[in-house]
Formats: C-alpha cells, structure tokens, sequence
C-alpha cells in the first residue's frame, strides 16, 4: 500500500502542499512577531525586587523589569564561573533591565533563575522616564523645595505629580521658545548674513544698504537677548524640586524633576490605568522627537520626514510616469524599438536600489546640486546649499526609481480599456488629445492611482539609497515649518526605515532600543501593508468594471 | 462631460457665425497638436532619463582606464650662477611653481619651474677648509637633504615653502632651514670624509650611515630627548660600525622607520641590515638581485619604503619586498618588474602618494608606473639621456634634468593609476603581504598606504549571498507556486496569493533588523534545532501525509482536496516547535553544551553570529515571494486543455504536472528564478545588518561576507569626490546595473517567448 502510495505521488503533493504552509507560517509569524514585540513595549512592566547571590557569592538587592527569559545548558554557566546546586542539565536565566544608568553603568543585566532567594513587588516601587540615563527605579523618599523638605512618606507620591506637571508646563513654555521663537530668529539672522554676502558678492554693499542690514539685525539681537533672559527665568523656575529617593542598595540619590519626563508606579497600577499610561506611551511615540540618541521617546521627525519625501516623491513621479506610459501606449508606433523600451523599463524595477543612490548622489547632488549652489547661492559657499545630500534629491532618486511602477501600472490600466470607447469618441468627431484626457485617462485613473500606491509604498520602505542622498540619523529641523519659504527642500531628514537601521545598529545601547525599534518596524509594515493592500483592492475593483464594459 | 456642457456646445453651435467655429476648431487642432508633442517629449524624456543612469555611471567610471599624459611645459639650460657645479637633487614643490636644485658645491637654488628664473642663490653654511664629499636625500615628505663632509660630519637641511596671500594672490616663498642647527652634525668620530651617505630622520631621532674611509660603514644614531623643564632639545649620540670591509657601495638605502638597511654592490648584490637596535646592526641576508650580465644603475624606494626599485642596464626595473618565509625569516622577493626599453636606467623617482613610480634611461625615454596595478602608463621622451627626474608632490609635474644640461618642465595627468584590470580583479601581491591574494581595504589613516581595490572577494560575497538566499528560496517558492497553481482550492488561493505577494513589499530594513538582532542570535542559540528542524521537517511532513491517507474515508473528506496546505499549518508549526525545543538537549547531548565551541574546536570551523546561514534565511524570505508570484503566473496560465488531455489519458495529477505542466511552465519557472537572482544580488539592507561585513572569501555557511552592494552604502558616503575609490565604487555600481539587468532581461524575453507559445496553444 505504501508503494502504491508513493507511486501515486501523493508524498509529493503533500510536500509542495507543505511549502506553502511554511510560507505563510513564514509571513504570518513574522507580522505577528513584530507586532507582539512592537506592541508590548509601551505596556507597563512590573517592578520586582530580588534578593539575589552574586556570582562572587556575595548577596545583593536588585530592583528591575524582567526582560526575557531563556534556558542555558548548566555547562556555561558552571564555564561562566557559577557555582550551581543541583545538577540539572539546564537552568533560566533572566534580562533583566535594572536602570540606573548612571550609578550602575549599564542598565541590563543577566541573573540566573536558581541563584534568586527571595523576589518581591513593592507597591511603593517607582519608575522614572528621564530625559538623560535612562529610567530610575527605586524608592521614593521625599521632595525637596530649594533645599528644603516639603513632604516625606506616603504623601510624596500625590506631590510628585502635582509639582511634576507644573514643571513639564514650564517644560512646554522652554520648548516653545527654544524651538519656535528662538529658532526663527536664528534663521532670520542666517538669512541676513547671507543676504550681505550676496550683496558683497555683487557689489551693491553700499552704506545704507549694509546700515539696514545693520539694523535688522540689532532688532533680532534685542528680541535674541529678552527672549535669553526670559529662558534663564525659566530654567530656573525648574530647577526648583528636587526627589530624594532611594536605589536597591539602599544608597541615596536626588533627582531634580527637571530631569523627569514622566514618574508611574507600576505595581500600583489598576487595568485601566495601565491602559491609560499604554495609550499615553504609543501617543508619545508618534507625537514626539527622538530623546537620548534615539533609543527613548518618540519617532514624529521620522515619520513626517518619510510623509514629506513620499509626497514631494509622489508629485513628481506621477505626470511623468502617466505620460511616458501615455506616449508609450497611445502615442508612440508599435514596433520592435517600443518593446525594447518596455523590456527596459521593466527591468528597471529589478535594478538594485542602492544603484539608484549611487547615480543620486553622483548626478543630482554632486553634478546638479554642486552647480545650482555655484549659481544660484555663491553667498552660502563654501557651506553646500543644494551641493549636499537633501530631502529634494532623495525624493528625485525615489522618483526615478519609482517611475518604472507607474508606468508599468499604468500602461496594463490603457490596455484594459477596450478600443471601441477611443474609436466612439475619434467617431464623434472629438481629437486625439480630447479623447485621451475625457475619456481614456479617466478610466484609466484607478490604474494610475494603483500605480502610485504601490510607489508610494515601494519608496516608503526603501532605504538604502536614502543612506546616499540625505536620511540622517537627527534633524535639527524639519523641512516644513513657520519660516519663510516654509518649504525647505535642501534639508535633510529622518526616515522611519532608516531610523530602524540606525537605532538598531549604530546605537550605543541596543538592548535598551531595541523594543523602540520593534515598533518603529511596526508602523512601518502597517503603513505599507495597508498602502498594498489598497492598491490590490484597486486592482480587483478595477478589473470587475471593466470586465462589465467588455460585455 | 456632462449632459449640460455638451447641449451648451450645441448651443454655441448654432448661434456663432462661420468664422468663429473654424477658429474653434483651429484651437482645437492646435490643442492637439501641443498634446501630441508634448506628450511626446515628456514620454521621451522620462525614458531618456532612465538612459541617463547608465551613462552617468559609465561617465563616472570611464577616467579610471585613461592613460596618463603628458605635456611638455618648457625646457631651459640648468639655472645657475656658476654652471659649473652638478646637480645633486631636484625638488618641486606642492604648486608646481618652484623648483629647487642643490648643488656639489653646497648651494641650493630656487627658480621659477616654468621659466627657469633663478629666485634665490643661498649658499650653504660649510665649515671652513671643508668640502662636500657624498649627499643624500631623505624621504619625500620632509623635504630634507644632507651633505657629507670631508672631515667626517655631515649637514642637514631642508627646503621650505611658506604660503601667504597678500592682495588676494598666493604667493611661495621659499627659504632653507636647518633642523638639526646650523653645524654640521659629527657623523665619523674619526673625522674621515664621508664617501657614501644614507639618512632618515622623525620625531624621535636622526639615523645616518655613512660609508667612511672607502670600506667602513659606520652607523650614528641621534636619539632626541626632550627635557620637560626646557624647551631645548639635546641629542644622544650612538656610533656602531656596521660592516668594515665593504668592497663597493653602489646605492645606499636607509627606511624611514629607521630599522632597515640596503646596500646595493657592484656584484649586483643587496645586502639587508636590521639597523632597529642602533648598538648591534645584523646582517640579515645578501643576495642577487640581477644576472650577472647586467648592471644595477638605479635603485630608490617606493613610497611607504617598503619596496625598493631596483633599475638595471638593460632598462627593467623591478620592485622587490620583504617577506617572511614559513620560518618567519625575512627574505627579499623580487615581486613584478616592468620594461622601459633596452637602455640603462639612469633615474627613478617615486611618486610621494601613491604607488607609482617614473623611470628614465640613457635614451631620454621616461615612463609612469604604478606597482600594484601593474600599469605602464606612459611612454615619452625628453630626446637626450636623462640625469635627475623630480617628481612634484602630488605627482602632476615633473622637472627633468638631462645629462647634457638642459632642464625639462612637464605637465602630467595621471589621475588613476592604481586601477587596472588585474588590479580590480586578479590576485595582487601587496606589500607585506606573503602571498598575492583578492583583498578589498580601500582607506586607511596614512599617507603610504597602499588602496586594495579587488573587486573580486565582493563579488565572492555577492554571489554567496545570493547562493544561500536562493538555496533557501528556490524551493520552498517554487513548490509552493506549483501547489498553488496547480493544486489549490480556488478559493483558498484568492487568499494565499496577495498574502504572499504583501511579503513582497515588506521594506528589507526590517527583514534586515530581524535577521540582525533577532534571528542571528537565536541561531547562535539553537543551532542544532535548525538543523534537526531542515531534517525533520520533511519526514515529518511525510509520516503525517501517510498518517491522513490511513485515516478512514469519512473523516478525510471532511476537508477538501486543495486545503492540505491549511491543515499542515498547525503540524508544521508542532514540528518546528518540535525540533527547536530539542535543541538544547541535542546540543547537550552531541556537541558538548556548546555548538559552536565544539564547532571550533572539534571541527576548525570558526563561527561568526551574523554568518551566510542568517543572510541565506532572511534574504531568502525576501526573494520568495518574487520567485512565488512569477512561477505561479507562468504555471496557472498553462493552458487547461493540456492538462485535462493528460489526465483524460489516465495519468495522475502528479504525472500531468510534472510531465505536462512543468514542461511547458519551465521557461517561466525559470525567468522567476532570474529575477530572484537579480533582487538578492542587488539586496543592501539585509546583507548589511545581517553580516559582518567582513570581506573574506570563505564560502563557509557559518561566515559572513562583504556584498557589492552593502560595500556601496557604506563606503561611498566617505569617498571623495572623483578620487579613484569613488570612481571603484561607482564601477562596483555599474557592474550590479549590468549583471541584474542582464538577468532580468534575459528573464523578460524568456517571459514573453512563454506568454507568445501559450496564447498560440
């Protein structure tokens, strides 16, 4: 029967059946995998304090989240220098992150299962986000007004939230003038400078031509200085409280709440509450900049960044992708040298994309960049204005890598539509270019909009030639904002793709990134497999209506 | 167009007279017109643009296989106040504007390079009754030269060059300095004249050898010592006497790291002395270094002084390096030599920052190589035996003094020597290296230090990664297209599809960070139960296939034909679960506790976490679903007529496939393949996280690599502008264009013949 069994091939169908369950065990698994870690990183962890026995022997108190755990094989760890009891042929281990950065040096740590005496939840156990060294767990002691002692015990929690709030208000006031007021005045002194050179450069520096500039700026200089002076006020007024709490060890630490970002009590903590702080978080995530090298806060530079190049991308991939497959379908002769043209522009979307960086760079910023800067802004030299890697110029390399997808979409939309609608409206006596623009694009639109989607979602997650022309790591500034031009396309910026990378590879502190990175890769797969997904949808829709009209 | 807006054309219609609707339709005609062109150029455009890239990149990579050229500038009698007196050494400076000549009788002479025009005459400051005897040159950098006395010292000094800009116009002048004083330094405690001299001097002290009273070599050594309290700096003075009975002393080379010596004889042999303890000199070997029936006539360093040109009679000149030996001895090896033509070698002069060299004969003929490339770049001459080259700092003028007098200023372009086809692509024996071998390591911090420009260990790595990526994804995608197409519920497959096809546009950065920091690590982990899972994947797969056909009738159909894939997701995931969850005891029981010790140890494979095994997975994930797409078209658009004929005729569903349907779905199966090729060749993101990007050329799963394209992402945003590893990069670029053009047209043609073949069955 096996025989038999074998002979009908059955086994084998059996066999690719199973590829295809890996397959999709394979994507399923991996969307999942990311979402779970993604997700899970802004829900509240609690606080456990263990007694622990250090691998000297000695005992010691440690207060931290619990990470991961894994099995080792009893081998290393005895090779690590652990003395075990028992002889079981594998023992946990635990992550655990400890915080303290800046008493400790590190903030993760491994400790073994077995070697644990005692572990606890202390209810009073805080969490502290800072804005520099990472969190601090501990025991809240008291809150120190200028020096003094205002409250102790039990009453410092509600305090610290009180006092804390007012200081992330003044907080907000601080941030608006730093980045609004002050950076506007900024520009506009750079732009002064810049407007003396150019007229140095072409000799209009005349007396009451610079005597003007002079006077501008004197007016920025002063509002500079008032604005300074109110700053100090401010940084003062923050500087006020001061928590004194207490580390594991028992030592003794002070934490000025100009330093805090957010203070929750984890083992405290109802459902909802942690619901609340968990929406918080993801809010936080996408609303604001990037703090401590990347690895804390939020990603909105790089998520606006990313929607600003796929749009500037976007508005320039579309007319030329619609016509070159307009001339191409429409216009151009059918012959041998249209289907080397398609052949190639097919191809093109097989060509790697860091090829297309490397032509990025070389052609646009070095060759037209460099020459738009020796043209157009002598005055900035030798401080490259478009001569250097940008948002314009990736957006151009997107564009062209894009542009075969357009195209491509956009010609299969042209040929779906059936001859008889173009040689109806030529028969009544409309042109060429009538027909094309009432009737055949028009049809042909969702075609173009299924192109553009899946453009928009290829030069979404593409990465590397974006290394080449113009993602960094942190931009000071956004490409849009209140000064004039409020376009600024010669600025770099951040990108969710390649602040995965970076965050992931170039940070000093990966363990503690890591989860941030999880969930940067999150929305980027949301974005994109929603972005897919719609233009497959498209797609569908839009073969059901023509198949009508072919009827 | 509405209703309304055509009855309102209607309207106008009527009402206007004649001349205003032949107007209208004039406008009309001209609209189109404008449409027809400017769709036209836009149209054309776009697909010239895309032309554009590939001709940039050619653009960019062309000058790398220019030849030099050169251009002769001026040529003028010998600047001098007493024409008598020989030249010793000629030097231009970094701008190419002034030349200097130091003469036998202690005067260096500045003058004007293009015209010969004498600057400044300074005579150097000899001790009384004293003559020159011997003059050395040290290394190129430094400007430095010294004169060999006849009472047994030696002076020291160095040609400079100040810029300053006064009325916004550069202006050189040059002066002489005297690093060491202005006395001459005691060389021979003896007070012998100084026949032959060698020197080098850096920061911590002063090496000169000195050939004394025609058969003593003597060696002193002045060791600086700066004292902390004074800013004074005081010498210790060592002589040792290296040799006493030298026969002849043709050429003298001293390193400038002050521990080798090399003596060239008349029997045209070199000697090498390990000078690095200046109180006990050792001589190492002495050896041939040409027939016996030529002669040595030049002999230089290269730059880095490490290789030593070594000219002869008969117009070779070969470069010869240290190498140690499989006793770690050090020996002299003759690496590559060149030809000039059949006349003696007369002049080498080294370029200061690259490996390149030029060579001059009795004939007046001079040549540009370049060592590592192995290039003869140019071949000119100045028409009369030439005496003395110099070569300016930055290696684009050269002054050329001939021996009847005359001297020869010439423009050089010579912007990338260094790249050569067996340069870029063959076995290069570098200096200090013990073998010629396929290196990439394109910068370092030094000035001497010699770019390794092999493309090869790139490709290497390029086609490994893609080798493994595909020896993962081939099958699984290619299985799953042929059960898809073939044998999948209709609708079952209206769902598998686009979720596979989604996988496609799933940005490689965060396959490359999974690969990365998730999969590299856990790999490391439970390597053992990756392995077990490939093993035990199929049998189990198998056992449960056979399992389900003994199962009885009534409960089989319970699940459709065509929905085997959804029932072996929850027995696949078991068995994965399965085989990893045995990894640690496996690993315990087989390997020790630790795979990769015992990997290391028992088996001398060394293991690197981000290794080929993690980039093979994550990059084959990658091309799957693009192999999947492409194959499952090509196998559900075989016509159905031949499948039904087929199966009419008896045979069974696995027969009809793999007799009927793959055969005729093979070219498309194939294209799919191509085009998976092409996309993990060109994949940046995840080779890059994924691996160490070391470029070593190991095809061992368990070893990283270096891939064109993550090479290019992380070296050309440091590459200078048009300098030749920019332009190496852009070719490194220009390759991957081609060779994934290349694989996806042929793809696309293959791809069309099908669509053709089916639409006519």
């Amino acid at each position: 029967m096996m025989r038999d069994w074998f002979k009908s091939g059955q086994p084998w169908i059996w066999m690719t059946a199973s590829t295809v369950s890996v397959s999709l065990i394979l994507v399923f698994g991996l969307i999942l995998l990311i979402a779970v870690r993604g997700m899970s990183h802004f829900w509240p962890k609690e606080l456990v304090e263990f007694s622990y026995t250090e691998r000297s022997g000695q005992a010691s108190t440690l207060v931290a989240e619990v990470h991961d755990t894994e099995s080792v094989a009893a081998e290393r760890l005895r090779d690590a220098g652990f003395k075990l009891t028992g002889d079981q042929a594998f023992y946990t281990r635990m992550l655990l992150k400890t915080g303290n950065r800046d008493i400790g040096g590190q903030d993760f740590r491994w400790i073994v299962d077995q070697r644990v005496l005692q572990r606890s939840r202390p209810e009073n156990l805080v969490a502290i986000e800072r804005r520099e060294w990472g969190n601090f767990y501990g025991y809240p002691q008291s809150i120190k007004e200028k020096g003094q002692v205002i409250v102790d015990g039990e009453a410092v929690a509600l305090e610290l939230a009180k006092r804390l709030s007012r200081v992330l208000d003044i907080y907000k006031q601080i941030h608006k003038v730093e980045k609004g007021t002050i950076g506007a005045i900024n520009y506009g002194m750079e732009r002064l400078r810049l407007k003396q050179r150019r007229l140095e450069l072409d000799g209009d520096d005349t007396a009451a031509n610079l005597q003007m500039i002079e006077q501008q700026r004197a007016h920025y200089q002063r509002e500079y200085n008032a604005l300074q002076t109110k700053l100090t006020a401010l940084y003062d007024d923050t500087n006020r409280d001061v928590l004194i709490a207490t580390i594991a060890n028992g030592q003794v630490v002070e934490i000025p709440l100009a330093k805090m970002v957010r203070v929750y009590y984890p083992n405290r903590m109802s459902l909802s509450e942690k619901t609340g702080f968990y929406i918080a978080k993801v809010w936080e995530f996408v609303s604001d900049g990037p703090r401590e090298a990347n690895t804390e806060g939020g990603v909105f530079p790089a998520i606006f960044g990313t929607v600003m190049m796929v749009l500037i991308m976007s508005v320039m991939v579309t007319p030329f992708g619609v016509v070159a497959a307009v001339y191409l379908r429409e216009y151009a002769k059918q012959g041998v040298l249209t289907r080397i043209i398609r052949i190639a522009v097919n191809n093109l979307a097989g060509v790697p994309s860091i090829v297309y960086g490397v032509f990025g760079l070389g052609f646009f910023v070095y060759f037209l960049g460099g020459n738009i800067d020796a043209l157009f802004y002598a005055e900035a030299a030798p401080a490259p204005t478009f001569g250097t890697p940008g948002i314009l110029w990736s957006s151009l390399t997107l564009a062209i890598l894009t542009v075969p997808v357009v195209i491509v979409a956009t010609e299969e939309g042209l040929s779906r539509i059936p001859k008889s609608i173009r040689e109806g409206s030529l028969a009544l006596g409309a042109t060429k270019a009538e027909t094309l623009w009432r009737t055949v694009l028009p049809m042909a639109s969702p075609a173009i909009m299924t192109g553009l989607i899946l453009a928009i979602a290829r030069a979404a997650g593409e990465v590397a030639p974006l290394m080449l022309v113009g993602v960094v790591k942190l931009a000071p500034s956004l490409p849009l904002d209140t000064n004039m031009p409020y376009l600024h396309l010669d600025r770099k910026f951040m990108h969710l793709g390649f602040h995965i990378y970076d965050v992931g590879f170039q940070s000093p502190n990966v363990e503690a990134a890591r989860p941030l990175v999880y969930a940067t890769a999150l929305l980027l797969v949301a974005v994109i497999v929603v972005l897919n997904l719609s233009a497959i949808a498209i797609r569908n829709h839009l073969r059901e209506k023509y198949r009508a009209l072919e009827q | 167009m509405s209703d309304s807006q055509l009855s309102n054309n209607n309207a106008s219609l009527f009402e206007t007279l004649g001349p205003e609707l032949a107007r209208r339709r004039r406008w009309r005609v001209v609209k189109d017109y404008i449409a027809k062109y400017s769709v036209g150029i836009g149209g054309v455009s776009v697909i010239l643009t895309i032309v554009l890239i590939f001709f940039y990149l050619l653009y960019v990579v062309l000058p790398l296989f220019y030849s030099a050229s050169t251009e002769s500038v001026a040529d003028y009698p010998v600047p001098a106040n007493d024409p008598g007196a020989n030249t010793r050494l000629l030097a231009l400076e970094e701008q190419n504007e002034i030349a200097v000549r130091f003469t036998a009788d202690a005067r260096g002479v500045f003058f004007q390079a293009t015209s010969g025009e004498i600057i400044n005459d300074i005579a150097l400051p000899l001790p009384k009754g004293v003559s020159v005897t011997s003059f050395a040159r040290g290394n190129g950098p430094t400007d430095l030269v010294a004169y060999g006395l006849s009472d047994g010292r030696a002076l020291l000094v160095k040609h400079k060059y100040t810029l300053s800009y006064p009325n916004d116009q550069r202006l050189i002048t040059p002066s002489i300095v005297y690093p060491l004083g202005k006395d001459a330094i005691e060389v021979d405690d003896y007070g012998r004249p100084i026949t032959q001299l060698a020197f080098r001097d850096d920061e911590e002290g002063t090496s000169l050898v000195a050939l004394v009273g025609g058969n003593e070599l003597i060696l002193t050594h002045l060791a600086k010592e700066e004292s902390l309290l004074e800013d004074e700096i005081s010498f210790e003075r060592t002589v040792t006497t290296i040799a006493d009975n030298l026969k002849s002393v043709k050429f003298m080379l001293l390193d400038k790291e002050q521990r080798n010596l090399y003596l060239a004889d008349a029997e045209n042999n070199v000697s090498h002395y390990d000078i690095s303890d200046k109180q006990a000199v050792e001589l190492l070997y002495r050896i041939p270094v040409a027939k016996s029936n030529v002669r040595i006539t030049a002999m230089t360093f290269l730059s880095g002084e490490l290789s030593l040109l070594i000219g002869t009679s008969v117009g070779q000149i070969s470069q010869w390096f240290v190498v140690k030996d499989h006793f770690n001895k050090q020996k002299l090896y003759q690496v590559r030599s060149f030809e000039l033509g059949d006349s003696a070698i007369t002049a080498i002069a080294q370029e200061q920052r690259r490996k390149g060299f030029v060579a001059a004969d009795e004939r007046g003929d001079f040549g540009f190589f370049h060592t590592t490339a192995e290039r003869k770049l140019l071949i000119a001459s100045v028409g009369k035996a030439v005496a003395d080259i110099a070569l300016s700092p930055r290696g684009n003028a050269m002054l050329i003094q001939d021996q009847s007098g005359n001297l020869h200023f010439w423009k050089i372009h010579n912007e990338h020597p260094e790249v050569s086809w067996s340069s870029l692509w063959s076995k290069v024996w570098y200096e200090s290296y013990e073998e010629p071998q396929y290196v990439w390591q394109s910068s370092s911090a030094s000035n001497d230090f010699e770019p390794k420009l092999s493309l090869t260990p790139l490709v290497f790595g390029t086609l490994k990664g893609a080798f493994y990526a595909m020896l993962f994804a081939v099958p699984l995608a290619i299985l799953g297209a042929i059960y898809t197409a073939y044998f999948m519920a209709p609708k079952m497959r209206r769902m598998v599809k686009p979720s596979i096809e989604t996988m496609e546009a799933l940005p490689t950065v965060i396959l490359g960070f999974l690969a990365g920091l998730w999969f590299a690590p856990y790999v490391e982990d439970n390597l053992p139960g990756i392995f077990s899972l490939l093993l035990i994947m199929p049998i189990g797969v198998l056992l449960f296939a056979y399992g389900w056909q003994c199962l009885p009738r009534r409960i089989r159909q319970l699940v459709p034909d065509g929905w085997f894939a959804a029932i072996l997701v929850p027995v696949i995931i078991l068995i994965a679960w399965f085989s990893l969850s045995m990894s640690h005891p496996l690993e315990l029981w087989l390997f020790d506790g630790d795979t990769r010790r015992w990997l290391s140890v028992s088996m001398g494979i060394d293991f690197d976490q981000r290794n080929a095994l993690v980039v093979g997975f994550a990059m084959g994930f990658a091309v799957i679903p693009t192999i999947f797409s492409i194959a499952e078209d090509a196998i559900f658009s075989v016509p159905k007529h031949l499948s039904f004929g087929s199966l009419a005729l008896g045979a069974t569903p696995w027969q009809t496939l793999v007799h009927v349907v793959l055969l005729t779905a093979s070219p498309g199966i194939f294209s799919a393949v191509m085009i998976g090729l092409g996309r993990a060749v060109g994949e940046t993101m995840i080779v890059l996280m994924a691996t160490g990007n070391t470029p070593v050329m190991d095809f061992s799963v368990f070893q990283g690599m270096r891939t064109l394209a993550a090479n290019i992402a992380v070296e050309v945003p440091e590459s200078e502008v048009d300098s030749t590893h920019y332009r190496v990069l852009f070719l490194a670029a220009l390759v991957l264009f081609l060779f994934t053009f290349l694989f996806n047209t042929l793809a696309e043609i293959v791809r069309q013949r099908l669509r053709e073949k089916y639409s006519s069955l």
